[in-house]
């Protein structure tokens, strides 16, 4: 009998064994930061933890300015709502949209209980207690109708309740009581509650920005704590059983409705307490603040750094956070914008030979195009680029007229066909396309998007989730899932 | 020998298809039965009504003589009946081994409090419940056994896939397995193993086992006794070779001309 053998300590190939093996094999190949994962893969979680927690802690004596650390104390505060999202859509698979009202609700009822507006001044510690208890309840009210329902009805049901929630503090300024005479101004209306106090503890008051940076990541760490030790229990096991296969949850012992009535609670209060944090750090609450663009970008964060993975979402979190923050100053927008096409050419063109090609391609045709049109149209290379050495570099090769707007639309449009159009074709037409595209991008980027920041993030953020989504569907950190079949 | 099952007179009706009429049927301990019958017979339903999926429109469950009607289906298998599914229905991104574990959430206690906390008796737990898994895992040989226990369950094989939620079902602590075709997919020799597996859950796991099998071959291997259903009723019921021979089993099976001409 006559068997293809492998490799001497390992197991014959075709065996089954071997089989089985075949994702530890091919897995783990690829990806620039491949080695770099598959180290910190090998430490203990709370070594990660210390270290993140430690370094981040260090911050405000690398920086003094104020406007990083807040940053970074916001960066914390959605990594945290993004570790309270991950418990019921990346743990028990409750695909609730209702999340950011909890986070909402958090941070108005801390403002109710600790500010002028009723001129109640709670001790910050009780008013946090009540806020989560508080946090949790609204959670299991908002479970026990909708525990029955999955997928798409439960999204509406709960999609529902964030848009009531962000009415009624945008509304609630003027309820008229049986006992009250003229009407009651309960959340302030459109113009929030302001005047929040500042958290203290023990006599210590959380007054500046780096002290909130402490705090934060102090809740930070308890709660990635709270969620490790719930992950490795009974209760996580059932949650992400009841994610895979419900009705064989149910069968296998566990009380299905008790447990997503469970991760609803864990959520609200995870997202109520940070709702506290971030009334006090902000000192003000208003009702825009959990809209639904806030649900998104926690959305965004989860599903990007991979759901149901607790590093993961946290670096969900911090990647997306850092990024719109980067992308509010328009040279800081420019350099990521070439740092992350770069990027993108150097891991995705093999091999290097035709990456070189089409970046001196991509040179030759610029200054051929900007020869050209200086020859045919000088009107359209009249306008500058500013902003720094590369800035004038660019200049010289850009297309880049005084009045942009027009041109730069057409670029656009222009744009975005290329694009598609670089999705039908295959080898060697596909690297010659690029080419174009590539300057095209550069030509929209300069006339058009570095001169809307605030369009330009999003477009963006959207850019980055469709790459990263088509080359690592699981996001991140997420391990690869397969759906029943 | 103790009545374990007891079902009296149970009926179930979809709109106005009538899918289990009148059945009387009972398990005793130790037993292997069998339930067979062409495709629709409702054997899957039947299933269903054992571990609390529907509700019967007639007629009482026992277990071990206490009624089983108006419990939820955890209940049911914390009170000692487990199943396996016909389409299989692993927790297929969870490990082999959680998927395990997951299945003793009925039989431990510790709550969401003391995992925080990670208290003595919950760390206690846990290595029971992992032990636990070990040897489930262990009665099906080397073959879930080692590096599998920290493969996801999609990356097993589909034999491998009946076996391991043989496994799960039978940590839940359950002393009534439900096999729902446990060799459909399976190549003849898979097919001989999952026979000897069977006999073996009841030598030496002490299971009762009710099983639903197209393979008449297993089903001539392992049954003490075969009960046959055609549209929701009991055609037949007795030895393998009394049922596979009764002349209305054949015409289930067959049709009329058939059965005429044998």
């Amino acid at each position: 009998m006559s068997e293809v053998e492998g490799t001497p300590e390992g197991p014959k190939i075709g065996a089954d064994e071997w089989v089985a093996r075949s994702e530890e094999r091919t897995g783990r190949r690829g990806g620039p930061f491949a080695p770099l994962v598959a180290r910190a893969e090998q430490l203990p979680w709370w070594v990660l933890l210390v270290a993140a927690v430690g370094v981040s802690a260090l911050l405000p004596f690398v920086s003094s300015s104020e406007y990083v650390i807040r940053v970074a104390v916001n960066t914390v505060l959605f990594a945290l709502l993004a570790l309270g999202l991950n418990v019921v859509v990346g743990w028990a698979g409750l695909l609730d949209l209702g999340f950011v009202a909890f986070y909402g609700f958090g941070a108005y009822l801390y403002a109710l209980l600790s500010s002028s507006q009723f001129d109640l001044h709670f001790p910050a510690l009780l008013s946090v207690s009540i806020v989560i208890v508080s946090s949790a309840l609204l959670g299991l009210l908002l479970g026990l109708p909708s525990r029955r329902l999955v997928g798409d009805y439960l999204a509406i049901v709960t999609l529902f309740f964030a848009q009531i929630y962000v009415v009624l503090a945008t509304n609630a300024d003027r309820i008229t009581f049986p006992w009250n005479d003229g009407p009651t101004d309960i959340s302030g209306g459109p113009n929030g509650i302001t005047d929040i106090d500042p958290i203290s503890i023990l006599g210590y008051e959380f007054g500046s920005i780096r002290s909130y940076l402490w705090l934060s990541l102090g809740v930070f760490a308890v709660v990635v704590v709270a969620l490790q030790f719930i992950n490795h229990s009974r209760t996580g096991r059932a949650w992400r059983a009841l994610r895979e296969d419900s009705l064989a949850a149910e069968m296998m012992s566990m009380p299905v409705n008790r447990l997503k009535l469970l991760a609803f609670v864990f959520g609200a209060a995870t997202a109520g307490l940070t709702g506290t944090i971030f009334a006090s750090v902000q000192l003000g609450v208003f009702p825009q603040n959990f809209d639904l663009p806030l649900l998104i970008t926690v959305y965004a964060m989860v599903i990007l750094g991979g759901a149901g993975s607790i590093p993961g979402v946290v670096i969900g979190a911090i990647t997306i956070n850092v990024s719109l923050e980067l992308l509010r100053e328009p040279s800081n927008a420019r350099f990521l914008f070439y740092v992350a096409i770069g990027l993108g050419l150097v891991t995705l063109v093999r091999p290097w030979r035709r990456l070189a090609a089409i970046l001196v391609g991509l040179v030759v045709f610029g200054i051929v195009a900007y020869q050209l049109t200086e020859w045919l149209r000088p009107a359209w290379v009249s306008g500058t680029i500013e902003g720094g050495r590369f800035a004038s570099v660019l200049d010289g090769w850009v297309i880049h007229p005084v009045n942009s707007v027009h041109l730069g639309n057409a670029g656009f449009v222009l744009l975005i066909v290329a694009l598609l159009a670089l999705t039908e074709v295959r080898g060697i037409w596909r690297s010659i396309l690029l080419v174009p595209t590539l300057y095209l991008a550069a030509f929209v980027w300069e006339n058009r998007l570095v001169v809307e920041p605030s369009v330009t993030r999003i477009l963006l953020l959207g850019a980055l989730l469709v790459v990263l989504m088509s080359w690592r569907p699981q996001g991140l950190l997420g391990s690869s899932r397969v759906e029943i079949v | 020998m103790s009545r374990i099952l007891e079902l009296k007179g149970i009926s179930k009706a979809f709109g106005g298809l009538q899918v289990i009429d009148g059945l009387d049927l009972h398990v005793d301990e130790g037993e292997i039965v069998s339930v067979i019958g062409p495709n629709g017979a409702g054997k899957t339903t039947l299933f269903n009504l054992i571990t609390g999926v529907y509700q019967p429109d007639r007629g009482d469950i026992l277990l071990e003589g206490e009624s089983l009607l108006g419990l939820l289906p955890h209940k049911i298998t914390q009170r000692g009946v487990a199943r396996t599914f016909q389409t299989l229905r692993l927790f297929l991104n969870m490990t082999v081994k959680e998927n395990v574990m997951a299945a003793a959430y009925g039989r431990t206690r510790a709550g969401v409090v003391r995992s925080i906390l990670r208290t003595p008796g919950m760390r206690r737990e846990e290595r029971e419940i992992s032990a636990l898994a070990e040897e489930k895992l262990a009665f099906f040989g080397q073959r879930l056994m080692g590096y599998r226990w920290d493969q996801p369950a999609y990356s097993l094989s589909y034999a491998n896939r009946r076996r391991l939620e043989i496994a799960r079902a039978t940590a839940t602590g359950a002393r009534l397995l439900l096999l729902d075709e446990p060799a459909a997919g399976m190549n003849p020799k898979e097919t001989h193993e999952i026979t000897e597996l069977i006999a073996q859950l009841r030598t030496e796991g002490g299971y009762t086992i009710l099983v639903i099998e197209h393979d008449m071959h297993v089903v001539e291997g392992i049954s003490d006794r075969v009960v046959a259903l055609d549209h929701g009723i009991k055609i037949a019921e007795g030895t393998f070779e009394a049922v596979a021979t009764d002349p209305r089993v054949v015409e289930a099976y067959l049709g009329t001309k058939a059965a005429a001409t044998k």
